[in-house]
């Protein structure tokens, strides 16, 4: 299992107060216990933020909780719970994908193309997704190829470069129009699900986030390759020493993750019924910081797909709510700020709990 | 000195870099289920020693055998492919995983066959079953098996870092400095590991600087100096003084 998403540890079972040591050395099960209570605590912190935060926002507002507005902010979520996901992959393995934005707008301007030119769905979203493959593909290779030193590197030079590619394909324009399925799973409410009258409620788009958490979850936990990602980011020494062929599983990542920008893309293309070249200007920041706040850790090895989503979920909820009380839009990034911090306090507190844990182990186990 | 053919017979093996002699023409062999300390002042020449044996370097002269194979040229895959694992100080966790995901890193139990090993499904039972086993026949009681190593203490994550060398190694373990970071206890705990290999027939190279670890579980020493062997013997606390000049260089080379 990959650190993270696990259960509430145990109490230590061998745990057994030694006498031959005499009163020097004591076992402490009290303190196990606290120290293990509180662990488990942080493990739900972003699940707890976003409880917290909805309850709040519930009291403060008639709107917050009914089910129309609810949709909304799944609706607009999508696109960024997506982008978590790519991110959650590269930040796990230690790394960083700044692309991510202007992955997501030379796909949908692609994309808006293809299907502008050539009226065929199909190709038009085989375009935008194979444009998220090859920029993810770039990256990787630039990063473990081309030996650069940090992965910030080539995808903050791919930002640029994206970003001026879509500006130039679409000379600074919208392109108009989206493949119908597109819009459909974009911009559509599933009526099926009862409480929203003909229309529906529920986002199509949600299912599309729920089907890659999915299949990201049964990869990340049941497959060879998703233990390897943890391992890498865990230690990529000790990775390179057991065998694990570090440079592929770096360069999958960062695929992966440009490849799931471009699903993105096609979630906003169908929004929008456009391809736009600045539609994802600056979702990369949205992405990361839902990653943080998911309690993804930079120094890598920590995070899972739960608490990504539900960090992309803690963005986009802030984001509804300030807008539904009415408060200045500029408050909404200092908020997010504030989110950020909190989130990696946790994670520093974390880190010293789990150093006391051990050295309680030192003195206490058989 | 053991009685049936050794595991390991190292001869005249001899190594410089640059203009540095770090090994010059060393002799010594280490048999089933032995325990050989390797003592010295800091280089004296026993990690390159180790890393020779181990693949990582490669000598300028002398031999390296392994069971009767010459592995003098073998890479670090091929000496562990061997049956030979090596424990270095930073003992090459992952913190962030348990102990059967760190047991299994890199050789995962997984199917099908026929996919590429990266895309194959994890057995996740049965790499939990038989990491149980191991550390049951080794006798290491871990607190919480589905723990990230990151939770336990030095002691447990030598523990588990000799457990899984031994899980993949039937010939040798090579364990550097294994009690350096260690309180008494735990210290106390890894020399019973070593014991406990040492009963099931795996032959132990330590390298330590505690001359009482080396006299608890060592059935000889082998003292390197300047890259020489200056001397070899049983360690006991008769024959303290004797290893310890020998480790400083106040006495002339020869076995007591």
């Amino acid at each position: 299992m990959a650190g993270h998403g696990r259960e509430a540890l145990a109490p230590p079972a061998g745990q057994v107060p030694t006498q031959e040591l005499g009163a020097a050395v004591r076992s402490r099960p009290a303190g196990h216990r606290t120290l293990l209570v509180a662990l488990a605590a942080l493990r739900v912190g972003p699940a707890a933020i976003l409880v917290l935060l909805m309850v709040v926002l519930g009291l403060l507002s008639d709107v917050f909780l009914s089910l129309e507005n609810i949709g909304n902010v799944l609706n607009q979520s999508a696109v960024i719970c997506i982008l978590a996901l790519g991110q959650l992959l590269v930040v796990v393995t230690r790394g960083i994908d700044l692309s991510v934005g202007s992955t997501l707008s030379l796909s949908a301007v692609i994309g808006a193309t293809v299907w502008r030119d050539h009226r065929s769905a199909a190709l038009a979203v085989l375009a935008a997704l194979v444009t998220g493959l090859l920029v993810g593909l770039v990256n990787g290779l630039l990063y473990v190829k081309g030996r650069l030193p940090h992965p910030f590197i080539p995808t903050l030079a791919m930002l640029t470069a994206a970003s001026g590619l879509a500006l130039y394909l679409s000379h600074s324009e919208t392109v108009q129009g989206a493949p119908p399925v597109v819009d459909e799973i974009g911009a559509g409410r599933i009526a099926a699900i009862p409480g929203g009258g003909d229309v529906g409620w529920f986002p199509t788009a949600t299912l599309a986030v729920i089907a890659v958490a999915l299949v990201l979850t049964l990869v990340t936990r049941g497959m060879v390759w998703g233990r390897w990602i943890y391992a890498v980011g865990g230690s990529p020494e000790a990775a390179v020493r057991n065998g694990i062929p570090v440079p592929s599983v770096l360069i999958s990542v960062y695929v992966l993750c440009g490849f799931l920008a471009s699903v993105a893309a096609l979630l906003t293309m169908g929004r929008a019924d456009a391809g736009s070249p600045t539609s994802g200007a600056l979702a990369e920041l949205d992405a990361i910081a839902a990653v943080i706040i998911g309690g993804a850790s930079f120094l890598g090895g920590r995070g899972s797909v739960v608490n990504a989503l539900t960090g992309a979920l803690v963005i986009a909820v802030m984001r509804n709510g300030l807008n539904l009380l009415g408060i200045d839009p500029n408050w909404q990034y200092m908020a997010t700020g504030a989110v950020i911090v909190a989130a990696v306090e946790l994670d520093v507190v974390r880190g010293h709990l789990e150093s006391r844990f051990r050295s309680l182990q030192a003195v206490s186990t058989r | 000195m053991s009685t049936s053919a050794p595991v390991l017979q190292v001869h005249e093996a001899s190594k410089r870099f640059g203009a540095v002699v770090a090994l010059e023409r060393v002799t010594f062999d280490v048999g089933r289920g032995e325990v050989l300390a390797l003592l010295g002042d800091n280089g004296a020449g026993k990690s390159t020693l180790i890393k020779a044996i181990s693949g990582v370097h490669r000598l300028d002269s002398g031999s390296i055998v392994l069971d009767g194979v010459d592995m003098t040229a073998a890479t670090a895959m091929a000496v562990r492919a061997h049956g030979v694992e090596t424990v270095y100080q930073d003992l090459a966790l992952f913190d962030n995983l348990d102990p059967a995901a760190n047991f299994f890193a890199g050789r995962e139990l997984a199917g099908p066959a026929w996919l590429p090993r990266g895309l194959r499904v994890m057995r996740h039972r049965r790499m939990a079953e038989r990491t149980r086993d191991l550390l049951d026949r080794l006798q290491v009681s871990l607190p919480d098996l589905a723990a990230p190593v990151a939770l336990m203490s030095g002691g447990q994550r030598q523990a588990v870092a000799v457990a899984r060398a031994v899980a993949f190694s039937s010939r040798m373990v090579i364990l550097d400095e294994p009690t350096a970071a260690l309180g008494l206890r735990e210290s106390a705990r890894v020399l019973d590991l070593i014991r406990r290999l040492k009963q099931d027939g795996v032959a132990v190279i330590l390298v330590s600087h505690s001359m009482d670890h080396v006299m608890a579980v060592a059935d000889r020493a082998l003292v390197l100096r300047r890259g020489r062997a200056v001397g070899e013997t049983v360690p006991t606390a008769q024959n303290h003084e004797q290893l310890v000049a020998w480790i400083v260089g106040a006495a002339g080379a020869g076995s007591v």
